[in-house]
């Protein structure tokens, strides 16, 4: 990766991924950004002790039966040390490898939907019964976002090219955390387009902001 | 199995709960920045001295380290014994309080415990403490078994151990002992409505709005508490990285 990634997620956001706590479009998001960003695999290896601290004052309960659980283990497979994911390289393309391992999907190889005119997506499957939207964006070079603001928590991954924003320029592997607060007109690259990871904890928004695209076209 | 086990494991879990209790005669021994305080207080920076209740804290961790590592390269039913013994109430406990009922409770507190068996060489003490990777277990079961939902922490852990340490300085097992030792500093020192929000965040599962929801917060008010109560934690570990 040529650039330095600049722009991670908000703090409480690390801090309730790593507690398991934050809902499993945003998980996504945070997951594909640690897989490209050496600083927060560091922070996340912290907030893990925090965690393995906390374990500790607990509470004791009744204590667990044991005998059974012996007999399982000694019958268990035993994982080889050193096993588990090795493509540890960054391929030219950015898709992160949460997301390659997940949907089996490089970024050459997704099958594009049309949005609106310059814009395509492709949505992503969360589990069933799970709230909120997950979708790779592809904009092309110099469009124009309509202005708008955030329903509730959204983040944004790009994965390939780079927008900007009245907050600053998102290059590969930024990622921007954003909540209701914020209202804003992203400009995508006006060279490259911009490819994104789009994660929101509200479902349907995309149509919304997407839909004032095509007014022109279908008076919609 | 050595007769001797039963003995050692005692040992060991008493001086794993001294740890919770000396960690406070250690508050502020450790050489922060000029100018930070707690609650208004401020610490008072010094150099290592290694007291010898800490040592102790220390030690207990470095008892869990090698008993995995006894696992991983004989696998000792002895040393499993002992891990069992240790963890295996406070993963019930974690279980319950992540909304189990006390049957799945015991299911999956066993499931922890043999997954820490089969994955035990896949450990890497520069990568956390052991403690903290039992929790990213206990944690990963919740999401799967009691939340149903998939889990992209479980496929980052994966990648995060199988990573070459190129990002992550040349610690050793030490050093990541030291690190937790000061997150344990950290969290006794927190004030209890920071300390509280964590705990709902990482042993209830709580989101965000969700603790809100529970505290009658503001879902702003929640998200800068953990803020500051995260700060603090690279604070403490600034020095180390």
């Amino acid at each position: 990766m040529s650039t330095t990634i600049t722009r991670h997620p908000d703090d409480a956001n690390l801090m309730s991924y790593a507690a398991g706590a934050l809902s499993e479009p945003l998980a996504a998001a945070v997951a594909a950004h640690a897989a490209l960003c050496p600083t927060c695999r560091l922070q996340l290896r912290d907030l893990h002790n925090l965690g393995g601290v906390l374990l500790d004052d607990v509470g004791e309960s009744q204590t667990l039966p044991p005998a059974t659980m012996l007999e399982l283990a000694m019958l268990g497979p035993f994982e080889p040390s050193g096993s588990g994911a090795s493509n540890s390289s960054n391929t030219a393309a950015l898709m992160p490898r949460t997301i390659v391992r997940r949907y089996g999907l490089d970024l050459n190889q997704v099958p594009w939907r049309w949005l609106a005119p310059g814009v395509r997506y492709f949505p992503l499957t969360l589990s069933p019964g799970v709230v909120g939207d997950l979708r790779l964006l592809k904009i092309a070079p110099g469009r124009k976002m309509p202005e708008h603001g955030h329903g509730g928590c959204e983040m944004t991954l790009v994965l390939d090219g780079a927008y900007s924003d009245g907050t600053g320029t998102f290059h590969p592997g930024d990622i921007q955390d954003v909540d209701g607060d914020l209202e804003h007109q992203p400009i995508v690259d006006a060279w490259a387009g911009c490819i994104c990871l789009v994660a929101a904890e509200r479902p349907a928004r995309f149509s919304g902001i997407f839909g004032r695209l095509l007014q022109p076209w279908t008076g919609m | 199995m050595g007769c001797a086990a039963p003995k050692v494991h005692q040992s060991v879990v008493d001086i794993e709960r001294m740890g919770g209790a000396l960690s406070k005669w250690t508050r502020g021994s450790y050489a922060l920045p000029s100018g930070f305080s707690f609650r208004g207080h401020p610490v008072v920076s010094r150099p290592h001295p290694i007291g010898e209740q800490r040592a102790i804290a220390l030690e207990a961790q470095s008892s869990m380290q090698n008993l995995l590592s006894r696992i991983a390269t004989s696998r000792d039913e002895a040393a499993f014994r002992e891990l069992f013994e240790a963890y295996g109430s406070r993963l019930r406990s974690f279980m319950m309080r992540s909304g189990a009922d006390a049957g799945t409770a015991d299911e999956l507190a066993q499931e922890a415990l043999l997954m820490v068996w089969r994955k035990a060489g896949l450990y890497q003490p520069e990568k956390g403490s052991v403690n903290g990777w039992i929790f990213t277990i206990a944690r990963n079961l919740r999401i799967d078994r009691l939340r149903k939902e998939f889990n992209w922490l479980e496929l980052s852990d994966e990648m995060l151990q199988a990573l070459p340490s190129d990002d992550i300085a040349q610690d050793d097992a030490l050093a990541s002992r030291e690190r937790q030792e000061r997150v344990r500093v950290v969290l006794k020192d927190l004030g209890p409505e920071q300390r509280q929000i964590i705990e709902l965040a990482y042993i209830e599962g709580f989101s965000h709005s969700q603790i809100a929801e529970r505290l009658g917060l503001p879902l702003g008010t929640v998200k800068s508490r953990m803020r500051l109560a995260y700060q603090k934690v690279r604070v403490a570990l600034e020095d180390l990285r």
